[in-house]
């Protein structure tokens, strides 16, 4: 077998040396050794980005499956695989983000058998525990009809009404769960963003967050695998964007007026500099970019008003998690390069992961290419191998 | 009745002996090292402070309503009914929700360890059941950190700020606070220029009723949030159905 080193190829692999170094001392050194956690920063970057954004990511799943099969928008169908694909991967390498993170995460399974049903972190981990496992099955088709099961895909059908109604269920609860977690620590978090509505803020973003990620997801696949994109579905996805920036946009300044902040907040300071660029970035750049009809109506300018919304996200998240702190605290902090280098490594195992799903099973379905007529497409449709190429991507 | 530990900063000399009554209750090094240390840490549940000639300690509260046992996942904290707030070590899976919630910052983590346990002052639970004092309590020369029942040292509290109104603030620390703490503190300066959170910003209502209004409406929330989906479902496909069965019924009314 050849092996031809190319540039993604390489980043990878790197990526992955130093992430196993980096796991190394994680587990032979504990994580005083891995981290810049302390006593006084108990949640770092793991919880920040791997937990809060992770999850986040990973709200396409529930959307496009809530838009397809909930409100029936056949329109969409192309994406839902594709978006249960990600959050299936997501929700997985969410789990191994919590067991780094975890300081005994070989008791993970406590959550079971010792139960606290007035904590906020055990409703989350149940919700995700449970929502992982309907994501499976969600997931499963994909499998069946690449070893044309019949009857097993008969039975998922059965039960697919179920399997819909439960998946957008168990998102609500540990979407809005995950803003829940910081409702007790009123003293703690900078009063920028700690608000009663936090389950409502956490909720509406990842809605935004599930449709910017499948137009960011789309986009990125289809230049990997040199398919036609579907223009008139980036297109919906973009208006539906547009509007779930704006309320989200118009509920955090509800939330500013009713909390008396918005002189605050146009102060400068340190915390005035994070809002800012998190307002910046997942309202009002993107909202004026989508405001334009010619950006609305380009493959390019959706994944850039897309790209940067996402940004503007993963920003609220880090904010609420890591620079609200601060203050209280009284100093910085900043990961350890280790703590960058596992989450880096995560993520490089989502993109492959991703690339070689794709790669052999029917994520993406052929027979719309047919229908669309693009002959040229029909040809290079099942020529797929270049994805690995771009897993790192 | 809960028992509670009442400490009169104005009686401290600082003498540090109920650092050392701790560790060796704890059985924790305890040596001129860790004697200076004037952190808490994993290894050090409680510390004198000093501030000029004044003095301050500082230990787990022992919340009447403790937020860490009502985040933690898997109920490894719990508050007895004598008055502490006890950790039980198998069932922590080390999520550190504990750490991040409390107000007083009170639970340290073992960061280098392999198979880390949250360290606090647990108050003696094995003294206090046995109707002993704290460790801290009997071993104070001068009757600074003063062991009994809850409510009989609110009471002497009160009576030691009356009787020396110049000596004290009129407040003890503790009494109201995040609903009320097992540790009430007595001073005749401001506790906050120790590092206790203010009284102001951490207020009186019990910090786990925070999540409780969210947390008691998922219950109900579970089955209307299943039945409007289960409806929007119903009603999205039944519609497509009456659709293409209109659209046969013309197709086939036209071939007639």
């Amino acid at each position: 077998m050849k092996f031809k080193f190319t540039f993604w190829k390489t980043v990878f692999l790197v990526i992955m040396a130093l992430g196993l170094y980096s796991a190394y001392v994680r587990y032979a050194h504990g994580l005083g050794a891995a981290t810049n956690m302390s006593d006084q920063f108990p949640w770092g970057f793991w919880i920040g980005f791997d937990c809060l954004c992770g999850v986040m990511l990973a709200a396409g799943g529930f959307c496009m499956v809530g838009a397809v099969y909930l409100f029936n928008v056949e329109s969409l169908h192309s994406v839902v695989r594709p978006a249960v694909l990600t959050a299936f991967l997501g929700y997985l390498l969410f789990i191994v983000g919590l067991l780094f993170d975890l300081g005994r995460p070989w008791f993970i399974w406590h959550q079971l058998i010792y139960m606290n049903p007035h904590s906020v972190m055990f409703e989350v981990g149940m919700c995700v525990m449970t929502y992982t496992t309907v994501l499976f099955f969600e997931f499963l088709p994909n499998v069946f009809e690449r070893f044309n099961l019949k009857t097993p895909i008969k039975w998922i059908h059965k039960i697919y009404p179920v399997l819909i109604v439960a998946g957008i269920l168990l998102s609500t609860l540990h979407q809005s769960s995950l803003g829940s977690l910081y409702l007790i620590m009123p003293s703690k978090l900078h009063p920028f963003w700690y608000s009663p509505a936090l389950p409502f803020f956490f909720f509406a973003s990842a809605v935004a967050v599930g449709l910017a990620m499948t137009i960011f997801e789309s986009t990125q696949s289809a230049k990997a695998l040199g398919r036609h994109l579907e223009l008139s579905v980036l297109v919906r996805l973009g208006g539906a964007l547009l509007v779930a920036l704006w309320v989200n946009a118009l509920l955090r300044f509800e939330d500013f007026f009713r909390r008396d902040m918005l002189r605050q907040i146009v102060k400068p300071s340190y915390e005035a500099y994070f809002l800012w660029l998190e307002l910046a970035l997942s309202f009002v750049i993107p909202i004026t970019l989508l405001s334009f009809r010619r950006v609305r109506l380009s493959p390019g300018g959706l994944y850039l008003a897309s790209v940067i919304s996402l940004f503007g996200f993963i920003t609220n998240r880090l904010n609420v998690s890591l620079i609200g702190f601060e203050t209280f605290v009284g100093h910085h902090y900043v990961p350890k390069w280790t703590e960058f280098s596992v989450t880096l490594m995560i993520i490089a195992t989502g993109f492959a992961l991703f690339g070689v799903a794709v790669k052999y099973l029917p994520i993406f379905p052929r027979e719309e290419l047919v229908d669309e007529g693009f002959t040229l497409s029909k040809v290079m449709a099942p020529n797929v191998s270049p994805v690995l190429e771009h897993a790192g991507d | 009745m809960s028992k509670a530990i009442l400490y009169d900063s104005t009686l401290c000399i600082g003498c540090k002996q109920c650092e050392a009554a701790c560790a060796r209750q704890n059985n924790l090094r305890y040596d001129d090292g860790v004697a200076s240390e004037s952190v808490q840490s994993e290894h050090k549940y409680t510390v004198v402070m000093t501030k000029g000639d004044k003095f301050m300690r500082r230990l787990c509260m022992h919340c009447e309503h403790p937020a860490c046992a009502s985040v933690c996942p898997v109920g490894a904290f719990h508050k007895t009914k004598e008055g502490p707030v006890v950790y039980d070590v198998w069932k922590c899976i080390g999520c550190r929700y504990c750490m991040a919630t409390c107000v007083f910052s009170q639970p340290k983590y073992e960061w280098g360890s392999l198979n880390p346990r949250v360290r606090k002052c647990i108050m003696c639970p094995e003294r206090v059941v046995a109707g002993k004092p704290t460790a801290c309590a009997e071993i104070c020369p001068t009757g600074a950190t003063k062991f009994g029942d809850r409510d009989d040292l609110i009471k002497e509290a009160q009576d030691r700020i009356r009787q020396n109104p110049s000596t004290y603030l009129d407040r003890i620390y503790g009494l109201h606070e995040v609903g009320g703490t097992c540790v009430l503190i007595l001073s005749g300066m401001n506790v906050e220029e120790f590092g206790y959170p203010a009284s102001a910003k951490i207020g009186d209502t019990p910090m786990p009723e925070y999540t409780g209004r969210v947390m008691e409406r998922v219950p109900d929330f579970i089955p209307v949030w299943s039945l409007v989906l289960g409806g929007i479902y119903w009603i999205s496909h039944r519609r497509a159905e009456v659709a293409a069965a209109e659209a046969e019924e013309r197709k086939n009314g036209g071939a007639r």
